[in-house]
């Protein structure tokens, strides 16, 4: 059942007013994310600007108990916590990590592959601002090719993103899926529905920047629901190994019309050297995802 | 209970003695069979606690970091580049104040590889913040393994309790396994000062400016340097802490040491030579043949390494007249740590007095003969050192830029 705005619970887990730049996206991921997770939940955060967003020494922005940890360690803490609950004989708690693209696909994703392969049950959130954005906007695994951050500072990233979902998918876990902050609803829902299953549980979240991808704050939301409606950006979910895609994801099967990727592209700074051929080619890849896709519902329907 | 066992074994019988609840360790000779015990005894119902297989020893300290946040007895061990390979998390256990306690089998570390014996490995982790205890034999390790919890949750500081790789971490050697009765008297169930709790929240560890800042109520909170600050003086108050619980031990096993310093016919002696763990019994034989030789040899084994109680040392070695200090570890480009550690404390408590040389000895496991170490005791034991300040090394084959000797 989809969640609607008049049924999200009221209670707020996040104070109003934080730390994090003007027009962040990470602030309504956050907000719904800790809805869903409830109140009975310990919060695993590495440093990232969730840290800031969190707020200083002695101010907490969250109202649930997080426990700050070093960079590469989030998914093992949770698996401290995990076991600190059992032996001390505390049930009905919830663990959730909450990391940075950074923090999940590079240096965090060695112990994060240890604790699906131990079947550790816990929810892991990637929030994905595509790029190191608390050392000032450097590029990371899950950073788009062509990107212009602080270390690729003139010709943008060379190199294509990971495919972080797929990897964790890859890892047989029962609850992959991939949301984004300009969607909260789907957001909500898939974390609901991740704690019904046991394992580790990945939701990535695409969280637009306004400084890190040079864009006005205002635009936070909008640059998010281009992404979707481009078809650059996908909302599905891998359950227990069988991919669908949710939400506005699933409307673009139905209408079969995706915006120009233009429009998000050019919408950002971090994209202002790429040229009409890049772009192009860009435009010609989602345009062959999306056909294949397009192609298998027809064939899938046909079958019925 | 007396049983002839390995040391490692004897580390494994202190954490189940000491009910730890969590541990999560990585495999790394020669500390591994320590950690397979305890697998054997939690799998086997031996032992009530969660035995987490990590996929690294970043990890593994990582999960008794957040454990014992969330209120659990938790526990790791390691050697040699396992330990190396946490440093980060190491510092952050001692920084977050968490009780922890970590077994080291020390090892030399690499480059190149070596499996064998050295300090190398818990001595570069000296500024950490962890208190640091070097057992000498197979009791010190089981004995020093409970006392350490006993000690980490009175301070809210975390212990490494080392002991030699294979010397004592794989030899089989005659102790007495403490009372289990006597050892939950000893060390009750964990109650921490605060654990993660949704009804009691908390942002453990959060991001903290330079100085202190207002909370809701308006009070100052501490600054970054308070806290460290604050570190500093509960890791010297471990210094009485640690007699305290020594005695308690004391009174409950029947058994103990001097918590700090270990003397071997040190009351007249003109000359002491000072070590860290299980060397030290291999010195008392040197001593006592210079002995018999006139000569006015002891031995001080200094158990606490850090927090270092530097008063109790000098007050050890003022009366003599020369102290020789040997060491299998080093501070590249100037001396071994120990050494200086010792120096300082002269220079404080005894004007400068006595004589302090330094000896290099057993890096990578190279063997440390008893007649090496004789004649190495029996030059130093002059009044200018034997041979001045200069660090010297002992059982070295090719000098750098000799010839084989
Ligand atoms: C071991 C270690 N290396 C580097 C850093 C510096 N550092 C802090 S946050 C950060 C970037 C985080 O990026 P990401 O996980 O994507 O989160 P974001 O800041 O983008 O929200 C880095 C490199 C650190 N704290 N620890
Ligand atoms: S840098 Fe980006 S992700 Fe980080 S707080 Fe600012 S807007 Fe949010
Ligand atoms: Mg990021």
């Amino acid at each position: 059942m989809k969640t609607t705005i008049l049924d999200l619970p009221e209670e707020e887990l996040i104070e109003p007013g934080n730390r994090a730049c003007a027009g962040c996206a990470l602030g309504i991921a956050y907000r719904a994310g800790l809805k869903a997770l409830g109140r009975d939940t310990l919060l695993v955060v590495p440093p990232s600007c969730l840290t800031v967003l969190q707020g200083l020494y002695p101010i907490a922005a969250t109202k649930l108990p997080s426990l700050n940890v070093t960079f590469a360690s989030t998914a093992s803490a949770a698996t401290g916590l995990l076991a600190a609950l059992k032996v001390t004989g505390r049930t009905g708690v919830n663990v959730a990590a909450w990391a940075g693209d950074g923090g999940t696909s590079d240096i965090g994703l060695q112990a994060l592959s240890a604790a699906c392969e131990r079947g550790d049950n816990f929810v892991f959130v990637c929030y994905d601002n595509e790029g190191y954005m608390n050392t000032g906007v450097q590029r990371s695994g899950t950073t788009p090719q062509w990107a212009i951050t602080a270390n690729t500072p003139l010709k943008g990233k060379m190199q294509p993103n990971k495919n972080v979902p797929a990897i964790m998918a890859a890892h047989g876990i029962d609850y992959v899926a991939a949301t984004s902050a300009a969607y909260p609803l789907d957001l909500y829902d898939k974390i609901k529905k991740a704690l019904t299953y046991g394992g580790v549980k990945y939701i990535h979240i695409h969280i637009p920047c306004p400084p890190g991808w040079g864009f006005e704050p205002r635009y936070a939301v909008k640059l998010g629901k281009l992404a979707v409606e481009t078809g650059l950006y996908e909302l599905y979910e891998i359950e227990k190994s069988q991919l669908r895609h949710t939400g506005a994801s699933l409307k673009l099967m139905e209408k079969r019309r995706l915006l120009p990727v233009e429009n998000y592209l050019r919408a950002q700074s971090r994209f202002k050297t790429i040229s009409d051929a890049e772009m192009e080619k860009i435009q010609d890849q989602i345009t062959r995802k999306w056909e294949g896709y397009f192609k298998s519902s027809e064939e899938a329907q046909g079958g019925e | 209970m007396q049983i002839i066992e390995t040391g490692n074994v004897a580390a494994a019988l202190g954490v189940k003695l000491a009910r730890a609840q969590v541990i999560a360790a990585y495999p790394i000779t020669p500390q591994t069979p320590l950690t397979e015990k305890l697998s054997e005894f939690i799998e086997s119902g031996e032992m009530q606690a969660e035995y987490i297989p990590v996929e690294s020893e970043h990890s593994a300290l990582a999960i008794c970091i957040a454990a014992a946040s969330a209120g659990a007895r938790s526990f790791t061990a390691t050697s040699s580049n396992g330990l190396l390979y946490m440093h980060e998390q190491i510092q952050w256990a001692a920084g977050a104040r968490l009780p922890l306690v970590m077994c080291v089998a020390n090892r030399g570390v690499g480059a190149p590889w070596t499996i064998w014996n050295d300090h190398q490995d818990s001595i570069s982790q000296r500024d950490t913040g962890w208190i640091q205890i070097y057992a000498n034999d197979h009791q010190q390790i089981i004995d020093s393994v409970l006392k350490a919890f006993c000690l980490a949750e009175e301070i809210m500081i975390p212990v490494m309790v080392c002991y030699d790789g294979y010397i004592l971490s794989h030899t089989h050697m005659p102790f007495d396994v403490p009372d289990s009765e006597i050892a939950d008297a000893f060390l009750p169930p964990y109650r921490p000062p605060y654990a993660l709790d949704p009804a009691d929240p908390a942002n453990l560890n959060t991001v903290t400016m330079p100085d202190g800042r207002p909370d809701v109520r308006g009070d100052i909170s501490p600054g970054y340097m308070e806290i460290r600050h604050l570190l500093q003086h509960d890791m010297v108050e471990a210094i009485p802490a640690l007699k305290r619980v020594e005695e308690r031990f004391r009174s409950m096993f029947g058994r103990g040491h001097d918590p700090y310093v270990e003397p071997y016919r040190c009351d007249d002696a003109d000359y002491i030579a000072v070590s860290l763990g299980s060397l030290s019994y291999q010195l008392h034989d040197v001593a006592d043949a210079l002995r018999a030789e006139g000569v006015r040899a002891g031995v001080l084994s200094v158990h606490l390494y850090r927090p270092f109680p530097d008063r109790i040392i000098a007050e050890a070695l003022n009366r003599c007249s020369g102290v020789i200090v040997f060491e299998k570890a080093l501070s590249y480009g100037y001396q071994g740590p120990l050494c200086s550690d010792i120096k300082s404390a002269l220079y404080r408590y005894a004007q400068g007095k006595p004589f302090v040389t330094n000896y290099i000895l057993g890096l990578g496991g190279r063997e440390i003969t008893t007649q090496d170490l004789y004649e190495a005791l029996k030059v130093s034991c002059s009044p200018d050192g034997g041979a001045g300040e200069e660090t010297r090394w002992i059982g070295l084959k090719i000098p750098a830029g000799g010839t084989q000797t």
